[in-house]
């Protein structure tokens, strides 16, 4: 399934952030997302993860296609880690856990209650929800914030498997994963302010 | 939506889930009630059923905030928007769970309540009934509440203030169907008004709830 | 014009310039007529009626009771309009012209409160009392303060009038039922709404009429209180939508725009 992204224009607080979007990601394929702080790639992922409307232009391909990982990992303290998974495996209607479990070296915290977790474990975990999704379109924002060097090749490991699988992805990061992927740059897409005398413009 | 039922329920029941704090807020209010209006048991029989309403109230309006806050602050909230199942059903699994975890236990508590503030004998019957048949109520309306208060940094004290005129007819008919049942009175007519109260929020108030909770992820 | 275009017409008011430009037109003629309307018909009301024969001249609390009771009411009707139009048809003067009725009614409802707890004391022998129609503006009040408070504490504008709108909305049913199980709770002192009934101004049906002599001027203050609101929600509704406009202003510049 490929998405495809036509003449978009997302706002954050009701001000446009960015502007004629226009990009395809295939199937295979992975999309790293580039472009300075607080231009608007969280805001381009929720809007394309559905949790916002966008304000012109059109998402296709997109209905019921997207994992989408936060910036915050969804987990839940005093859950193990394999309750974790299992409750979003179920969620989304897949049944095995163990193949994300063996992707991130989780096995041996498995019983471990979240809560207990570092910060790059907890993490890990997060990333693990995405391959118990069983969704083909990954969307990660920022996924290897506090990742070790061997968790930052796991996490490069498991795209990669997942894109072989027919999968794609649309990763907001800085680091360079060594994936074989195109790059998205938004930074020239920064909303210019429109007139400011149209029917309602004094508001956006 | 099993699946989130019983996360729901687990992450309630383990440590630091706030399991029990409505059942003890209600009997500690209870029991200050004769402080604050004198022992005398007359007194204490006649306002006894209002009195238990009451408490059974607050006690559901206090877990309120944590209701759907948790799940906002850690991103599960996020996460379950994107999920396969509807927003509706999650706002409705939430009422559920926190019936199951506040307003049930308060059901079953609130006869031994009625005990230490000399409840006449054919009102506990009817306290059971109407607590059973309007706290349902309470928790959808509740969860509305939270849903619309979920993104503010205090929002407790707003969720309240928005919450509890929201309760007032639920509270008049079940107090009513307690109190009459206490003096040996016909109970048809309000219970019917508060089983039907209940209904149509069960049925309605999702989608408004499911409606701001979207509002609010934007 | 056909009806179509007259229709759409009335929306170009929902443009923030189109509107602004028109209340200031229209605002001096609703303040000078509101304004002789009221002073009309309370002098009228004060000085030109003679005194019920049961309750003295306290009955002439009427000329601010009833029409600040009605307003109390009918502002939370209005809002509940604009916040649906706000929600079908996203015009953002709506949800504005809500924010801005929501404080009037507020103070309507006050007013409808206090002159009738002064009524009341002499008529019932006591201030307060919990009649159904009492508790039910008592009631309307929590609502009216729930959502100003709800507006007050969302930072988004959007996401504020959103929430407000379906706050309104499901707020408007529940104080629909509210009023039912009040009205089950208690049956009360309080006569029945009875000025406008025609046969309450005739006294054919009911023992309870408000006579000619006291109708006349009441009307006249009802239509100076409606004339008075209009006013007050147009003006409002001016400084939100700069308000408004400020708050988007600074917005753009902070993202550099």
């Amino acid at each position: 399934m490929t998405l495809t992204v036509t003449d978009l224009t997302i706002t954050r607080g009701g001000v446009p952030v960015l502007e004629g979007l226009n990009f395809a990601l295939e199937t295979g394929r992975a999309l790293i997302l580039r472009g300075p702080n607080g231009i608007g790639k969280t805001t381009l992922l929720r809007t394309l993860a559905g949790l916002q409307p966008p304000l012109v232009g059109t998402i296709k391909g997109a209905e019921d296609q997207i994992a989408y990982a936060s910036h915050s990992d969804g987990l839940k303290p005093t859950l193990t880690v394999t309750e974790n998974l299992a409750f979003w495996a179920s969620v989304f209607g897949t049944d095995s856990i163990q193949p994300a479990l063996d992707a991130f070296a989780l096995n041996e915290l498995a019983d471990r209650h979240a809560g207990n977790l570092s910060a790059g474990q907890k993490r890990r975990l997060g990333l693990a929800r995405m391959l118990v999704t069983g969704r083909s379109i990954w969307m990660l924002d920022e996924p290897t914030v506090s990742l070790d060097k061997d968790a930052v090749q796991m996490f490069a490991d498991a795209v990669r498997a997942h894109l072989a699988e027919g999968g794609s992805a649309l990763i907001a990061t800085h680091i360079d994963l060594g994936l074989d992927g195109d790059i998205l740059d938004v930074g020239a897409n920064k909303a210019k302010s429109g007139p400011l005398d149209d029917f309602d413009g004094g508001f956006l | 939506m099993i699946a989130l039922l019983l996360r729901d329920l687990k992450l309630a029941f383990r440590a630091g889930g706030g399991f029990g704090l409505g059942l003890a807020f209600f009997l500690i209010v209870t029991v200050m009630v004769p402080f604050a209006v004198g022992p005398q048991s007359s007194l204490l029989a006649t306002i006894a059923a209002g009195v238990l309403w009451l408490g059974a109230l607050l006690a559901c309006l206090l877990s309120l905030d944590r209701l759907l806050a948790l799940d906002w602050e850690d991103g599960s909230l996020d996460l379950l928007a994107t999920a396969p199942l509807p927003l509706e059903a999650v706002v409705t699994v939430k009422a559920l769970a926190h019936w199951l975890t506040t307003g049930l236990p308060l059901v079953l508590v609130a006869p031994i309540l009625g005990v230490l503030l000399n409840l006449p004998a054919p009102g506990f019957f009817w306290l059971v009934i109407s607590l059973l048949v309007g706290t349902p109520a309470l928790s959808v309306i509740g969860t509305f509440g939270a849903a619309l208060t979920v993104g503010l940094k205090r929002g407790g004290l707003l969720l309240s203030l928005l919450v509890l005129p929201l309760y007032v007819p639920t509270l008049i008919f079940g107090a009513e169907v307690a109190r009459r049942g206490a003096l040996g009175m016909e109970t048809q007519t309000p219970l019917l008004m508060l089983a039907g109260i209940t209904a149509a929020t069960i049925a309605l108030l999702p989608f408004a709830s499911a409606a701001v909770l979207r509002i609010n992820l934007r | 014009m056909s009806i179509a275009a007259k229709a759409n017409a009335l929306w170009e008011y929902a443009n923030p310039r189109k509107f602004l430009a028109t209340s200031e037109r229209v605002l001096p003629f609703f303040w000078i007529t509101s304004m002789f309307c009221i002073a009309l018909g309370l002098v009228w009301g004060f000085f030109f009626t003679p005194d019920d024969y049961k309750q003295g001249s306290t009955v002439k609390i009427i000329y601010l009771h009833v029409p600040a009771a009605l307003m109390a009411i009918n502002c939370w009707l209005m809002m509940l309009v604009t916040s649906l139009i706000w929600l079908v048809r996203r015009h953002h003067v709506s949800a504005l012209a809500a924010r801005a009725a929501a404080p009037i009614g507020i103070v309507m409802t006050l007013i409808a409160l206090v002159t009738g707890a002064i009524w009341g004391q002499p008529m019932w022998g006591t201030w307060w009392a919990w009649d159904p129609r009492l508790t039910s503006f008592l009631i309307l009040f929590l609502f009216y303060l729930g959502y100003v408070a709800l507006w007050e504490a969302i930072e988004d504008p959007d996401t504020a009038a959103d929430l407000t709108s379906v706050l309104c909305l499901v707020g408007s049913v529940f104080a629909i039922l509210s009023r039912y199980a009040v009205n089950f709770w208690n049956q009360g002192l309080h006569q029945g709404a009875s000025v406008l009934r025609a046969g309450a101004v005739t006294g054919t049906d009911t023992e309870e009429k408000v006579s000619n002599i006291f109708f006349y001027p009441l009307l006249v203050c009802i239509i100076g209180f409606v004339l008075l609101f209009v006013a007050l929600v147009l003006y409002r509704t001016g400084t939100e939508i700069r308000a408004r406009r400020i708050k988007a202003l600074l917005a753009r510049e902070r993202v550099g725009g």
